[in-house]
């Protein structure tokens, strides 16, 4: 499979053919993803007169834009208009919302063309995918295990070759850690620089929309396309972003890296070594590279699981059965919501819901709450201390490769380790990449997690490429279906 | 740890363990019912969660304020002028059921305090 950025300069100098590529893509979907399952729907004709609309504008001498005939997985927590847009849950399910996500537009103005909508955890409530009410994902690169999540759709879809570019949400590392486990590029924006209008709300101070690629090259090249300012989403950046890949040539010399013991303890050896070896890397490459300690790290996990249920259970009290989804009919309306809530929503999500209800409630709010709300605040000031000596920071981005399918499910708080890593960055709203690099004892790709102060996007995607270009063999087959 | 401050030092006001009747009582208030099994389930579920986020509740944080997002607060406002909102027809086209232009619901009243 050809890169976002190869084939879409072929599209625009009337090379290839959108409708090829489009139905290329489709094709591989419609051969391999019966057992993968990365999609929950596919709109293949609305995707072909997409792709003809690209080639009528490259034939009447036009330019569709810079993503000009890809292919393009998106979480099905992006509303998409008259499509069917289900968060993985049964709740939404069937629900076509009246307006399409900022980022869709967004796409569709560069010339992509959205192929389909991928399977998450039920509204982005998970770190394996096994949380959708539509069964699970599994990882291209062993369908015994989990592709990672919640936006684990979307890495399959990529890391399969079916799309070259995908789209995903991060509340806690939903982008990073299923991006580590199936072997594709995975970066979170800093909070506010991709609008979330038309993200399905899962914990509004943390959620951001990112993107996913075979390579960094491609994730720069869709990270420029999202990023801006929207007046649609209140919480949306003013600031004028500078491309990104202008700057992803530069190198790392003289980049200060601070490698993080409290982001690579907790984690296995190899994925651990790895980390160790990425480090080596970049130092070879120029980049001055420290240790440095952030012990405040160690209480994020805590901090979110508290503070993303309590938002949770704010966002998703929208639910009932009035506006739109599903209704299960009540003697009165409060039996109605219950009744609809109760058979729409699935277990991790009750869990979440619950645990945010006692977080907020009475007797529990200063205890539970507002301390994760300071321990908040300690972690962003650790980040600030830190960025005073180093530019970056380099650590895991998950603990281990990816797990067997089943081996978590039955142990909510082993599940949220996952995210031990990947949390520090939301909670500061921080931006943070995952890169490729190697794999692990059993074969499978490992991810290597680089941490950047906000708006240091194109510093990020630098040090990512540098990565990517040093990471050792032995990691995940490009663009393939394992055997 | 130079410059990094004291992390917090343990209190002695650890919150309660997690009851049956918390988990009853938290299910209702968000409008979900639960079965015998499921509050035994999700009670052992929530209290390990909760066991863990001791380590948070027992820090002496008070010299910090709260943070409730990422980024500064500001009041975001635009013109107040007409503009075409979402398409009425569309969205009650989404609802579970519709009467003369409005979403239906059965009667309000009658609910537990």
């Amino acid at each position: 499979m050809s890169s976002a950025r190869a084939l879409a300069a072929a599209v625009r100098a009337g090379e290839r053919s959108a409708r090829e590529a489009t139905e290329g893509a489709l094709d591989a979907v419609a051969a391999r993803d019966g057992v993968l399952h990365a999609f929950l729907s596919v709109q293949g004709d609305e995707a072909l007169a997409r792709a003809d609309e690209v080639d009528a504008i490259v034939a009447r001498g036009g330019d569709p834009g810079p993503l000009a005939g890809v292919a393009l997985a998106l979480k099905d927590n992006l509303c998409t208009r008259g499509t069917p847009t289900t968060c993985g849950s049964k709740i939404l399910q069937g629900w076509c919302p009246p307006y399409d996500a900022t980022v869709v537009g967004l796409l569709q103005g560069a010339g992509a063309i959205p192929l389909g909508k991928t399977n998450m955890d039920e509204f982005a409530m998970g770190s394996s995918t096994e949380n959708s009410a539509f069964g699970p994902t599994r990882n291209p690169h062993d369908t015994g295990r989990v592709p990672g999540g919640s936006s684990g759709g979307t890495a399959a879809a990529v890391a399969a070759g079916f799309t070259p570019l995908g789209l995903g949400s991060d509340t806690g590392g939903s982008i990073r850690q299923p991006a580590a486990l199936c072997g594709v590029v995975g970066m979170k924006p800093t909070y506010g620089r991709v609008s979330r209008y038309g993200l399905v709300a899962f914990a509004s101070s943390l959620d951001q929309i990112g993107p996913f690629a075979a390579d960094v090259e491609d994730a720069a090249l869709l990270f420029d396309v999202l990023a801006g300012h929207d007046p649609l989403d209140s919480t949306s950046l003013s600031s004028v972003p500078e491309p990104t890949v202008d700057a992803l040539e530069r190198g790392v010399d003289g980049v200060r890296v601070g490698v993080c013991p409290d982001l690579i303890e907790g984690c296995a050896a190899d994925v651990a070594a790895r980390v160790g070896e990425a480090a080596e890397a970049l130092a070879g490459a120029g980049a001055r590279v420290e240790e440095i300690r952030i012990p405040e790290f160690a209480y994020g996990l805590s901090a979110y699981y508290l503070i993303a249920p309590a938002e949770a259970s704010s966002n998703l009290a929208r639910y009932d059965g009035v506006r739109y989804g599903l209704r299960v009919d009540g003697e009165d309306a409060a039996a109605m919501n219950t009744a609809t809530r109760t058979a729409g929503f699935g277990a991790e999500v009750k869990r979440r819901i619950m645990l945010g209800t006692y977080a907020l409630s009475a007797g529990y709010y200063d205890a539970y709450y507002a301390q994760a709300q300071r321990v908040r605040t300690l972690v962003m000031q650790a980040f600030e201390r830190a960025y005073c000596s180093v530019d970056l920071l380099l650590g895991a981005t998950a603990p281990t490769t990816a797990f067997a399918l089943g081996a978590k499910v039955d142990d909510p708080l082993s599940m949220y380790m996952n995210d031990i890593c990947t949390i520090p960055s939301n909670l500061a709203g921080h931006p943070a990449i995952s890169v490729p690099f190697g794999g692990g004892d059993d074969g499978l790709p490992v991810g290597v997690q680089v941490l950047a102060p906000a708006l240091e996007e194109a510093l990020l995607f630098r040090v990512a490429r540098v990565l990517q270009e040093a990471a050792p063999p032995g990691g995940p087959p490009e663009g393939g279906v394992a055997a | 740890m130079n410059g990094a401050g004291d992390p917090g030092r343990p209190t002695t006001s650890n919150p309660v363990t997690l009851s049956r009747d918390d988990v009853i009582h938290v299910a209702r208030l968000a409008r979900l019912e639960l079965g015998d099994d499921e509050v035994e389930l999700f009670t052992a579920q929530l209290r390990s969660v909760l066991d863990h986020a001791a380590d948070v509740a027992a820090l002496d944080l008070a010299h910090l304020e709260p943070s409730t997002r990422p980024i500064a607060v500001e009041n975001v406002l635009r013109p107040d002028e007409p503009r075409p909102s979402l398409d009425r027809a569309e969205i009650l086209a989404a609802a579970p059921s519709v009467e003369d232009h409005r979403f239906r619901v059965p009667r309000i009243g009658g609910e537990a305090p």
